[in-house]
């Protein structure tokens, strides 16, 4: 295990903003953190940093004690946007960066050839654009090579092609056997980079599981005509209007079955839910 | 040392340091030296006795005072402006989170912003010195006095210039840490080296046990710990305490107030 925590809990004054949160973030996978707006994610994460301290409950960060240099100096992090002084330029920014994680200069080079940042490394922080700004927040994550990152929100203001950038970005740490722990409001963010999902609402971890899972099984839709004579062949479908769900994954005997009792078949599909419908269902936001 | 090392190149390349330190020079310079040279040469009403004092003034041989009297208002305000910026801006810009989870533990990045800041005000001291001695050479010459280098005795007023130019600093950290910003410090910070206690001095006149006190605030003792040293004719110079109690009191405000900001940097959350 490479984070876990137990009955983690911070409250400002009686509300427990993050209550009694228990999850667990494995070696080499790309880990989910899911919730809304205010739903306690950046705390988390601040504890597991040693930012903020618990009001109660344990996290354990590589083995070590969140915020103890043992841990930290392991960990790569990004939260809530990147914190850089504006008058410095990116490269300059990077190595006061790397003297305090005691890395050499190669280090920052390197992070700035990782991020596609080397032809904007000399100018200054404050002129970066979001997107640039965002990346050398990873950048500066990245230094050192941490065996776990941490990322908070990491798409948070891109546009569309910023957010692909971040996401390949991501998808080739992970290639690499990097382990991430990513937070995110953004469900197909999520869906698409994550092994593992953990989602919070209102400060409770109310599922952790793969994304299959959490999607549940999967349904096949058919359409078919007519579509009664097809619900009474297949056993266990149920009506939806014009079409038919089923819980099966061998379409092609499905088919068979229906055209040999002569039953016109139009369409068959996997119908999935999306990861946005399980989130509502669970965390009851609509 | 990688703190110190990190904070250091941070400050060295910040335009601020820079432009303070030069506020500084150019404000010493002028008050010191060109106002005096232009009231001994074009005064109109300069008697003989304030002539002989502008002389001894700008010796290069009292160039010790020259320094240590500009640092118990004006030059401390300029410090306190700068250590208060440097913490202060740190919470608004992100930059306390990205060190905080850097990796060294939160009392050696502390210590780190602290040995920067020492490196940075003692250059500003040298500074000083060095501009200071430079004008009182070039005014000698040009008058054609007799002049000497000063002896050994500069050191105590350069001394106090340092456990001066500390107290501020520390107070500048202090305020940036307490309210987590730098607009807040350097406005409560100024108000209180410029204006505050020069209030206090006022109303001090009228009530004896204010009097008392302002002696040893942190401008007071500033101030008389200046005037114990030589320094004179400079606003907020005093001489109401010995050196010895003066440069005491100095010590304590830097322990009190570099404790009492590492103290709360360390315990409290970061959010
Ligand atoms: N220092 C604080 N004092 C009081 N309440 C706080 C403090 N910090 C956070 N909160 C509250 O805790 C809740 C969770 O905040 P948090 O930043 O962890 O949410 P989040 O999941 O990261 O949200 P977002 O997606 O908007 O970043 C919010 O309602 C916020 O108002
Ligand atoms: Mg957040």
């Amino acid at each position: 295990m490479i984070v876990t925590t137990e009955k983690l809990t911070k409250r400002y004054g009686d509300r427990a903003v993050v209550d009694e949160v228990s999850l667990s973030v494995r070696r080499g996978e790309v880990y989910g953190f899911l919730g809304p707006n205010g739903a306690g994610k950046t705390t988390t994460i601040r504890m597991l940093l040693g930012l903020v301290r618990p009001t109660s409950g344990t996290a354990s960060v590589l083995g070590e004690a969140p915020g103890t240099p043992r841990a930290l100096l392991k960990v790569g992090s990004l939260i809530e946007g990147p914190g850089f002084y504006p008058y410095l330029s990116g490269r300059d920014n990077l190595r006061v960066h790397a003297a305090r994680r005691g890395v050499g200069r190669p280090h920052v080079e390197a992070a700035l050839e990782q991020v596609d940042l080397v032809g904007a490394a000399n100018e200054k922080f404050r002129r970066y654009s979001l997107g640039m700004k965002q990346r050398l927040g990873v950048a500066a994550a990245l230094l050192g090579q941490p065996e776990l990152l941490i990322l908070d929100e990491p798409t948070n203001g891109l546009d569309p092609a910023g957010m692909a950038d971040m996401r390949d970005l991501v998808r080739a740490l992970a290639s690499q056997g990097q382990t991430v722990l990513l937070s995110s409001h953004l469900l197909g963010e999520v869906e698409e980079i994550c092994d593992r999902v953990g989602v919070i609402s209102q400060g409770r971890l109310v599922a952790e599981s793969t994304v299959e899972q959490l999607r549940g099984d999967t349904v096949l839709l058919i359409r078919a005509d007519p579509i009664e004579k097809a619900h009474v062949l297949i056993e266990g479908s149920s009506l939806h209007g014009d079409v038919l769900h089923v819980r099966e994954t061998d379409a092609g005997s499905l088919v068979r079955t229906l055209v040999h009792a002569d039953v016109d078949v139009q369409e068959v599909r996997p119908l999935r839910r999306t990861l946005e419908e399980v989130f509502f269902e669970m965390t009851g936001v609509a | 040392m990688g703190s110190v090392k990190a904070e250091l190149l941070r400050l060295w390349k910040w335009p601020a340091t820079w432009v303070l330190i030069g506020v500084w020079l150019v404000m010493t310079l002028t008050f010191g030296y060109l106002f005096n040279y232009l009231a001994l040469n074009g005064g109109t009403n300069t008697r003989d006795l304030s002539q002989q004092q502008l002389i001894s003034a700008m010796q290069p041989e009292n160039v010790g005072a020259a320094v240590v009297r500009g640092l118990p208002m004006f030059g401390g305000a300029i410090i306190l402006v700068l250590a208060a910026l440097a913490v202060g801006s740190g919470y608004g810009w992100g930059t306390w989170k990205t060190t905080l989870t850097a990796g060294p533990r939160r009392i050696s990045a502390m210590a780190g912003t602290l040995g920067a800041l020492a490196i940075i005000v003692v250059l500003l001291v040298a500074l000083t010195f060095v501009v200071n001695l430079g004008a009182a050479i070039t005014v000698a010459s040009v008058e054609g006095w007799d002049w000497s280098l000063p002896g050994a005795g500069v050191l105590e007023p350069l001394a106090a210039s340092l456990l001066i130019a500390a107290m501020w600093t520390g107070f500048g950290v202090f305020l940036g840490v307490v309210t987590k910003g730098p607009a807040l410090a350097v406005g409560l910070g100024l108000m209180w080296a410029i204006v505050t206690e020069n209030l206090l001095r006022g109303v001090g006149s009228l009530l004896g046990p204010v009097e008392s006190l302002t002696k040893v605030l942190p401008g007071g003792s500033a101030g008389n710990l200046a005037g114990a040293v030589g320094g004179s004719g400079a606003p907020g110079v005093l001489t109401d305490l010995g050196g010895t109690t003066a440069a005491l009191f100095l010590v304590g405000y830097v322990v009190v107030f570099l404790g009492a900001a590492t103290l709360l940097k360390v315990r409290r959350d970061l959010v």
